[in-house]
């Protein structure tokens, strides 16, 4: 019998979790002479209070869905992937790869090819931290953190000495042909006689990133290799009684782990910005490890989550412009989520608990 | 290349290579005890901060040190608090410390200097003086062993000389001691430990506490002596560079002076020849840049020689009932 009726597990736990991390936030605030109210009134003004905020917000969110998908298929097999930003990086140029070199007509074709150069290359930057997983042990969490350093490396590399047009001061590569430019909202908005989110990035690879979330949810829950996976995370034993072969789940859940981060890309690389630059991953890949925590690793708690992250880095932003708070402050309050819903958890959990027990002690008698 | 650039070279690998080796040695000290410890860099960056801070505040490099290894150690705290205490995951609770550092620094540091996340640029008594050694000077025109002594092993602060120190008062702790004996038992098998009557959660938190202040030392070296004050993340991944040393050099600490040493070199000649002709090929900076994890990922492989992390690490100890 479980200590706790399932909604306070899921529902319950992180919603304490997350008061926790925004009370300590208001603190800190507070201690650098800021109004806490203030400073939450002019976020939710700036992200959620205008179209032009939801433009960003969805945008942001869009990044933190593939990530965080990302980070839970992993979870779930019982790794923790941290390279989520170097797969991203890597997703970047596989998307930058096929639409410099491919002749690509029509934006509804570059999607689905960009998509599969972006999948494959963040994939790929998966590939050797599960194999050395899986075949000789070194822990995933090591390598993936050296292979994020890698790939900042190796992209830095491609983008000055190769990618770089000539007669470019800037570490870029050239603009993609404007054929293969994805339709933003705002465009689609205005199509049907909308005026919505103006000069806002959030393009049709949102309704990719929620897609994304349905498959996901799909995967895991409905197909034999989600089970197998989820297995193989519970108990490593328990799976091979059943006759599961743990390197090829570890394999397979981190390219597909590696294929999510790296779609983030079609985001940020082929919908905002549409040439690959330097760092254009800005975080998103460890947000994507608050985003999967709060998220309790589902995908609709990832989607929520998203969207909170999405708010907070767009009000946050917004903050830096209007007050004088820095923009780093957000920083603070995704450490304070990954500590509260991921570390601390069981100081949350463990009175949670108590208390239930009590309670139906109390009903009993 | 002649022979006083190889000096020179040196010189900047060693003053390079001490913040590795301390935070390298802080790690040691964290994951022998059993407890994975990836925010060695939020530690380094935090310490970096307090440690500029205060020496600016005051104008005194020595309490910047003592503000430095305080920085540090709270956050080890929460380390500590998440990881043994709660027996939270500690990876997890390392993300969480690294964030928190690179949020905090900035924010305070607007707060209080306005300079953009900068601190004001430390002078004087603010930072370590360089310490001569004797007959530096007098030695000087020597061959060989004169610039060897007074460019290389002359001229550091005393940051150095202890980074250096602690290398043989780690291999000691550790190998030679209770404490030490203690240390190594509570990562390979805690339930032994408890067995014998001694407290698990003490012997942690200890480590713990030592991993704190030898990372306080690693910021405010970085702050206060490699430098003059505060950037805005100023660590630059050397805490994950320590990290990888650490398992380059599998978790021992004369080795850990060997790797530390050796990213401490790659990363002086990145700096010095930013693109490295070698006649046949021209490497660049960024290869250099990544060698350490490289490396690293080579050896975490396998393929040249094994690196076996302590047995109980990254589990948190639940004691028996």
């Amino acid at each position: 019998m479980d200590k706790m009726p399932k909604w306070a597990d899921v529902i319950l736990t992180p919603l304490i979790s997350l008061i926790l991390a925004m009370a300590i936030s208001a603190l800190v605030i507070l201690a650098i002479g800021e109004s806490p109210w203030e400073a939450l009134t002019t976020m939710v003004d700036g992200a959620l209070g205008s179209s032009y905020g939801w433009g960003f917000t969805l945008y942001y969110t869009t990044n933190f869905i593939f990530t965080g998908l990302a980070v839970m298929v992993a979870y779930h097999a019982s790794l923790f992937n941290i390279g989520g930003e170097g797969q991203a990086a890597m997703g970047g140029l596989g998307v930058a790869l096929v639409l410099l070199y491919l002749p690509l007509p029509h934006w509804a074709l570059a999607l689905p090819a960009a998509m599969v150069g972006a999948a494959l290359f963040g994939a790929a930057w998966a590939l050797i931290p599960a194999w050395l997983q899986a075949k000789r042990g070194s822990h995933i969490v090591i390598t993936t953190i050296m292979f994020n350093f890698i790939a900042a490396a190796a992209l830095n590399y491609v983008l000055v000495n190769l990618l770089r047009p000539v007669g470019s001061m800037d570490p870029a590569s050239a603009r993609f042909p404007p054929a293969t430019h994805l339709p933003k909202l705002s465009e689609m908005a205005a199509g049907i006689g909308l005026d919505w989110g103006r000069n806002t990035p959030v393009n049709v690879t949102f309704f990719v990133a929620i897609a994304a979330c349905l498959l996901v949810w799909l995967l895991i829950w409905r197909t034999r290799l989600g089970y197998e996976i989820r297995a193989l995370g519970r108990s490593e034993p328990g799976a091979l009684y059943a006759g599961i072969n743990p390197v090829r789940i570890i394999v397979i859940a981190m390219l597909v782990s590696g294929g999510l981060a790296g779609l983030m890309a079609i985001n940020n690389v082929m919908g905002e910005s549409e040439r690959l630059v330097l760092n254009a991953v800005e975080g998103a890949g460890f947000i994507g490890i608050a985003v999967a925590l709060m998220g309790r690793n589902h995908p609709f708690g990832v989607f929520l989550a998203a969207l909170l992250f999405g708010f907070l880095y767009q009000g946050g932003g917004e903050l830096a412009l209007w007050t004088s708070i820095p923009r780093e402050l957000i920083v603070v309050i995704q450490a304070l989520v990954i500590l509260f819903t991921g570390a601390l958890d069981n100081m949350v959990r463990m009175p949670l608990e108590r208390i239930f027990l009590a309670m139906r002690k109390r009903g009993r008698a | 290349m002649d022979f006083a650039t190889v000096i020179q070279i040196l010189d900047s690998a060693v003053r390079l290579m001490t913040p590795l080796l301390l935070a390298c040695l802080a790690g040691l000290y964290s994951e022998r005890s059993g407890v994975f410890d990836i925010g060695l860099e939020g530690k380094m960056l935090m310490a970096a901060f307090t440690a500029a801070s205060v020496a600016y505040a005051t104008g005194s490099a020595w309490l910047g040190l003592i503000a430095g290894v305080a920085g540090s150690m709270a956050l080890s705290l929460v380390h500590g608090l998440s990881s043994i205490t709660f027996r939270g995951n500690q990876l997890i609770s390392g993300v969480a410390i690294n964030f928190l550092a690179s949020g905090l620094t900035v924010l305070l540091g607007q707060k209080i200097f306005g300079l953009g996340g900068r601190t004001p640029s430390l002078t004087g008594a603010g930072r370590f003086p360089e310490i001569q050694l004797p007959f530096a000077a007098a030695l000087r025109d020597v061959p060989v062993i004169g610039p060897i002594y007074a460019e290389l092993i002359s001229g550091h602060t005393i940051l150095v000389y202890v980074a250096f120190l602690m290398v043989p008062l780690t291999w000691w702790v550790l190998f030679r001691t209770r404490f030490g004996l203690r240390l190594r038992a509570v990562g390979e098998n805690p339930a032994s430990v408890d067995t014998a009557g001694v407290s698990v959660t003490r012997l942690r938190y200890a480590a713990i506490a030592i991993c704190g202040l030898l990372c306080g030392l690693a910021g405010a070296y970085l702050a206060t002596g490699l430098s003059a004050g505060f950037v805005k993340e100023m660590t630059a991944g050397r805490g994950f560079i320590a990290l990888a040393a650490l398992i380059f050099a599998k978790w021992r600490p004369w080795s850990a002076l060997g790797a530390t040493f050796l990213f401490g070199l790659l990363e002086a000649i990145a700096n010095r020849y930013p693109n490295l002709d070698l006649g046949i090929v021209t490497i660049p900076s960024m290869f250099m840049n990544a060698l350490p994890y490289i490396l690293t990922v080579i050896i975490l492989a396998g393929f040249v020689g094994r690196a076996i992390p302590p047995r109980a690490g990254g589990e948190p100890y639940v004691k028996e009932r």
